[in-house]
């Protein structure tokens, strides 16, 4: 008993002050990437097919649009530009309430709008999930794990993962939907009662990711689910989930980011 | 044996593709059998097409106390005799072949889809086997008062999916069977086709809490057969970056069986310490798991002086948090008494099966890659190798205690002796017709990725073996006369991926 209460003072509290503070990220961390238009204006082009991924997309008359819902956050993607014009910034918020929301020329991310109406009224203070992985690497899966650690604490939103999708005001999907688990998707989304939220995490949930082109996966679930929430990244940080979250939940303040 | 050491093949040491024996089938099932017998194992066995209807088999033997690899094969049609009644190492193996390339093997005891897909590495001119993907029959178990329990695939918390199938006599588990696949996404085949940039993503992809091992062992493979030179920089950054992932992983483990056991300080503090290890590799990569870091050639990022500095001050903090938290799980009476004699593995079964990792070293079977076959900079540093005995949850636990312990040990000494130099060389095109094997030991056990190269020098095959694809079979032998309740414990003890192992 003695030894319970040393380790327990020598712990002390480590929750994150997060949403007010604690969002802190390293030099390298790779956040949202931003493309400079001075460096990138005459359309040279030169990055079509440099990108180990869809991040990059040619559009008529030379311009190039970034694709969030794509991007594998890779050092490749950003150098696939040999002007530098591709960084990656700090910035972890990106989550985004329409798969539209996040593709842009500027890395510009319209961030999620928080629930309106009766859905605000029944899940804003109280939200239980349930987790779906459906043809994924277990990255995301356990990001969403660490959100439920001491540090993230996502149970004082009023956030929970439950264990049966009866249970569930919505699903978490996580994975490139791929053929041996579509159906178990398909019938866990029935068996959540109305109305109900679908949240895609992931390169995978909203590109395919690593895997896009594979016959096997079905690149995302968005052809197949109405999702209400966007969360990009490979895998997204835990900040990068939990901001989506406080945000559809009316938590943080919705609309556009902030430049500053 | 002998040819198999003639061939020269080691860890991360390319050979020509013509120089790997092809014998008459009868020859290939006395080899195998005959090396396995002699105490090697089946690191790798699977399928290649070769012409227009045939299948070459590859057979990639390893032995542990020697550090040596060895490689074998034969032609085949569309069937050929089975290995598994004599050798049971190759029962999962035999299974893949046949769902992959078409090729039955005859005699198998029980053979059934293992990952539920067409064939997609099947010969242009050969229709796909008689493997019926929708077919697959359980065990059964009749009787009066015998039951079966279904679990998954969508399981009750934040887990990859899986189906679990139990015959159970009250609450007495008699059988389990466990039926995989859910996590396909048809990772070799994509490796074989796309570019050595995207491939290196995918390899980071395979499994999720394992970039480090992966990327590590699909680049060994690339570095070998591109006969690129080392630098030495690199390749200890690299080993650092793979303990600090064993380090999240196996305090994330002991936090999640403390959790599983309802011991719920451990769990807590575990669960945070894990999370310091993963800020340290966002430190050194830019993202948590290391994604973006391990590239031919060598390391994308480099440490610098004052990153190192702060990474040793923080491993070294970490170290002096942990050992009180270690203390209050392991010495806490009834934490001992609830792990204990749960899950037991025998260590017989070790052998026959060729189980790899925690699993294997929990019954006192010293395998190691880093040890057995090292490389990089677990040549020059040398980590001992953690054992226990009794091949239950408290033993899998224990080794990963000691495992921390070395790692953090390792660690740190390693960051005091960085060796001079870039970080990363160039690293070139590849040979043509040559066989690469790489192998690492991820914080699961071996991983092997065995490249091949067709004559233009690109990628013809790539094999991925995770530890979990040969350890699976534990979690099945472990619970027959456990309780239904016990499983989750369990399975955690093993904690085995199901993307690895589905691909």
């Amino acid at each position: 008993m003695f030894n319970w209460l040393k380790t327990w003072l020598q712990q002390g509290i480590r929750t994150s002050r997060f949403p007010r503070d604690g969002a802190d990220f390293p030099e390298r961390f790779r956040g949202l990437p931003i493309r400079d238009p001075a460096r990138c204006g005459d359309g040279c082009r030169q990055c079509a097919g440099q990108a180990p991924s869809a991040f990059l997309k040619m559009q008529p008359h030379g311009l190039v649009e970034l694709d969030l819902g794509a991007c594998l956050f890779s050092p490749e993607e950003a150098s696939a530009c040999s002007e530098g014009a591709i960084s990656y910034s700090r910035d972890y918020r990106m989550a985004a309430s329409t798969r539209e929301g996040l593709v842009s020329p500027t890395g510009e991310v319209e961030l999620a709008r928080a629930l309106e109406g009766r859905s605000r009224k029944l899940f804003g203070r109280s939200l239980r999930l349930r987790s779906v992985v459906a043809g994924s690497c277990n990255g995301c899966e356990a990001e969403l794990v660490a959100l439920g650690n001491v540090v993230f604490d996502l149970g004082r939103f009023g956030v929970q993962f439950v264990a049966s999708p009866r249970h569930a005001d919505g699903i978490v999907v996580t994975g490139a939907v791929n053929t041996n688990m579509r159906g178990a998707l398909e019938k866990t989304f029935e068996a959540v009662p109305s109305p109900k939220l679908v949240i895609a995490v992931g390169a995978c949930a909203l590109s395919g990711g690593p895997f896009r082109g594979s016959p096997e996966v079905s690149n995302g679930v968005g052809n197949l689910l109405p999702v209400d929430l966007w969360v990009p990244g490979c895998p997204p940080h835990p900040l990068t989930m939990l901001d989506g979250l406080l945000r559809l939940l009316g938590v943080i303040e919705s609309g556009k980011r902030d430049r500053s | 044996m002998k040819r198999f050491r003639e061939l020269g093949l080691r860890n991360r040491r390319a050979v020509p593709l013509d120089a790997v024996l092809v014998e008459p089938m009868e020859r290939f099932h006395e080899s195998v059998v005959a090396a396995v017998a002699e105490g090697w194992r089946l690191a790798a066995f699977f399928g290649m097409p070769d012409g227009s209807d045939q299948t070459r088999l590859i057979a990639i033997l390893a032995d542990d106390p020697g550090g040596e690899l060895g490689a074998t094969s034969a032609m085949v049609g569309d069937r050929y005799p089975s290995l598994t009644p004599v050798c049971p190492q190759a029962h999962a193996f035999e299974r893949e072949i046949a769902e992959q390339c078409g090729v039955i093997p005859d005699g198998h005891p029980w053979l059934k889809p293992l990952r539920r897909h067409p064939p997609d590495h099947l010969p242009p001119d050969r229709q796909a086997g008689s493997l019926d993907r929708e077919g697959y029959p359980f065990f059964r178990v009749e009787g009066e008062e015998v039951h079966e329990v279904a679990v998954g695939p969508v399981h009750a918390g934040i887990i990859e999916p899986g189906h679990f199938r139990f015959q159970a006599h009250g609450e007495q588990v008699l059988f389990l069977e466990i039926m995989l696949g859910y996590q396909h996404r048809g990772v070799e085949r994509l490796l074989e086709r796309v570019d050595r940039d995207r491939a290196v993503l995918v390899t980071e992809s395979i499994a999720g809490d394992t970039v480090v091992g992966h990327a590590g062992a699909y680049c060994g493979a690339v570095e070998a057969l591109a006969r690129s030179r080392k630098s030495p920089r690199g390749q200890t950054v690299r080993g650092i970056a793979l303990e600090l992932e064993r380090l999240a992983n196996h305090l994330g483990d002991l936090g999640a069986i403390a959790g599983d056991i309802a011991f719920q300080p451990a769990a807590a503090y575990l669960g945070r310490m894990r999370g310091e290890c993963l800020n340290l590799l966002m430190l050194l990569s830019g993202n948590r798991y290391g994604r973006g870091l391990v590239r031919p050639g060598g390391a994308a990022f480099d440490l610098t002086p004052v990153m190192a500095g702060e990474m040793r001050d923080r491993l070294q903090h970490l170290d002096e948090e942990l050992e009180p938290v270690l203390a209050l799980l392991f010495e806490s009476a009834s934490v001992q008494a609830r792990l204990e004699g749960v899950g037991v593995v025998p260590r017989g079964a070790c052998v026959e099966y060729g189980f790899v990792g925690p699993v294997a070293r929990a019954c006192e079977l010293p395998r190691d890659v880093r040890h057995d076959h090292p490389w990089g900079s677990f040549r020059f540093a040398h980590i001992p190798v953690a054992t226990a005995w009794a091949g239950d949850v408290l033993a899998r636990a224990l080794v990963r205690r000691l495992e921390i312990q070395r790692s953090l040990e390792f660690t740190i000494e390693q960051l005091n002796a960085l060796p001079k130099g870039p970080a990363r060389v160039n690293c070139g095109p590849l040979r043509a017709n040559e066989l690469a094997v790489a192998m690492v030991e991820g914080w699961r056990g071996e991983i092997a990725h065995v490249v091949i190269t067709d004559a233009g020098g690109r990628v013809r095959r790539h094999k991925v073996v995770d530890p979990s694809f040969h350890n699976w079979a534990a979690v099945a032998l472990a619970m027959p006369g456990n309780e239904i309740s016990d499983f989750p414990l369990c399975n955690k003890s093993f904690n085995l991926s199901y993307a690895g192992h589905d691909l």
